[in-house]
């Protein structure tokens, strides 16, 4: 089962406004890109066109793995405002 | 503006049993959530052991909404397509009150909102802190989303990711080696089928934990809860570790291939995924939060990174609730001394060194440094497995004696300078 499809059994009450967001000229610099393969629900991934990471922040399960994954502390990273983002039914 | 005692930054476990004390004896005492309601946004894995929380408000917990009483402890080491599974039960698993129950976050921690609510305590769902507010050095309140909130003491119980701790300066971003990532789904199955198929009779749970081929090299492991009427199944990885690895693959394949092992496979058939969640789960080390105080400022539970990994057994909440109800105690008597200062809040740490929470932390200090090693994970499970195999595989010629097919593996595996360090290892958990 991929990660979107489990992502779509969740609740969640999604901001339009994004509360991680990537600095691209510090992103860049970055080898390994570990936020490509710790996020557990695949979110992040590289836009083709323009070769920068791009993050899905609506699945974000607020786990936080890549704020710690980050090497060189790129992502502006907090979590959603009040009220928004995954609603945990069960925990 | 009004003022509070103490204002909790999370309705988890360590910042609601807090407030709870607090409310008990007549504290302005206000929560602010995040999340809809206590819960909404916490995970475990699992299981809550009662008796080191019988000195803290034991009548509280006997009334909580608990899952299943763990009756039965089992442990699979998982080599590349062949298993080996210990199982232990104990008639003192079963005694009342409970040794341990499983238990689902969501439910547990808006059960115990209402109890501090009922003791007078304030809880604000879907407000975030985003600062915490300063004056002279000292942290005298919290900025929640616009709006700034006044307190004598603020305690930071806002998890592992803690960025309140990070905010009081009383620690960097957690570095990777001091986190895991766990993911987990929550599948539903009929409680007569999770009795009949782990061999339970109405009540009682199990409690499985995986190490082994599922996360080959990496500190990690997998497990398997009973709740009433769902399993938790979940899958932890060191991020450091994982980080180091260079993987090709990504946290959630790792765990789909766990899943697929016909070791899970048969245990959670024609169960219903009904939710999926991941969180951070605090690894310790030598030193999680050196001083988990400030001046104004109290960290408690996963935020001040109290939570052990014994290998067989993974522990948190039980070091939340007891450090949430030590944080009570230093508040209170630092009202009556009218003293918020780190020196005098400094107590909760010694209230914290003369309980279990420290002396546990203590004991396993080095824990981590053993469970890191990546034969652990690597080559024991699969040595064990390939052993098993030529115990009980009888092929086409003749077969060769028990004893020495024992002594051949015992001679390669563990007779070697490699298998003695490990084992001095060891000696730390």
């Amino acid at each position: 089962m991929d990660p979107a499809a489990k992502l779509s059994i969740d609740i969640f009450k999604n901001d339009q406004e994004a509360h991680i967001v990537i600095r691209q000229e510090i992103c860049r610099r970055c080898e390994h890109k570990p936020c490509l393969r710790i996020c557990p629900g695949g979110l992040y991934s590289v836009n083709k066109e323009t070769g920068e990471v791009v993050i899905e922040y609506k699945g974000c399960l607020e786990c936080g793995s890549c704020r710690v994954a980050c090497p060189l502390g790129a992502l502006a990273w907090s979590y959603p405002r009040g009220g928004f983002g995954v609603q945990y039914r069960y925990g | 503006m009004e003022r509070f005692d103490a204002v909790v930054v999370g309705g988890g476990l360590g910042g609601l049993t807090c407030a709870y004390c607090l409310a008990q004896e007549g504290m302005q005492v206000l929560v602010l959530e995040r999340g809809d309601h206590p819960g909404s946004k916490n995970v475990t894995g699992g299981r809550l052991y009662l008796r080191p929380l019988r000195p803290y408000l034991p009548e509280l917990w006997e009334a909580a909404p608990l899952e299943r009483q763990v009756t039965k402890e089992v442990i699979t080491m998982l080599g590349e397509g062949s298993s080996l599974t210990m199982q232990f039960t104990s008639d003192k698993f079963r005694e009342s009150p409970a040794h341990s129950c499983t238990i689902l976050r969501s439910s547990f921690d808006k059960w115990l909102g209402e109890r501090v609510k009922e003791k007078g305590g304030f809880i604000v769902p879907q407000r975030r802190v985003v600062d915490l507010m300063k004056e002279d050095n000292r942290i005298v309140g919290v900025v929640a989303e616009g709006e700034e909130i006044r307190a004598d003491v603020v305690i930071a119980a806002d998890g592992a990711l803690s960025l309140m701790a990070e905010q009081a300066g009383l620690r960097g971003p957690l570095a990777p080696r001091h986190a895991a990532v766990a993911l987990k789904e929550v599948i539903r199955l009929a409680p007569e089928v999770i009795e009949e198929r782990f061999g339970l009779t109405p009540g009682e749970g199990a409690a499985h934990l995986f190490f082994g081929a599922v996360t080959p090299g990496l500190f990690g492991g997998g497990f398997l809860y009973t709740n009433r009427d769902t399993l938790s199944l979940g899958l932890v990885l060191g991020i450091e570790s994982f980080i180091k690895s260079k993987p090709t693959t990504e946290t959630h394949q790792i765990f789909e291939a766990f899943k697929g092992r016909q070791e899970i496979a048969h245990l959670i058939k024609g169960g219903e995924l009904i939710e999926y969640s991941a969180h951070l789960v605090p690894e310790g080390g030598t030193s999680p939060l050196a001083k988990p105080f400030g001046d104004g400022i109290l960290v408690v539970g996963d935020a001040a990174g109290l939570a052990l990994n014994m290998g067989i057994t993974v522990r948190g909440m039980e070091f939340a609730i007891a450090s949430g109800y030590m944080a009570a105690q230093t508040v209170k008597r630092a009202k009556e001394k009218g003293d918020f200062s780190a020196s005098f809040l400094a107590l909760y740490q010694t209230l914290l060194k003369e309980s279990f929470v420290q002396k546990d932390m203590e004991t396993f200090r080095h824990s981590l440094e053993a469970l890191e090693n990546p034969r652990i994970t690597g080559f024991y499970p699969q040595w064990v497995c390939q052993l098993g195999e030529q115990v009980f595989w009888i092929g086409e010629g003749p077969k060769e004696r028990i004893f020495s097919i024992l002594w051949k593996g015992v001679r390669q595996g563990l007779l070697n300078l490699a298998a003695l360090k490990d084992l001095l290892m060891l000696r730390r958990i």
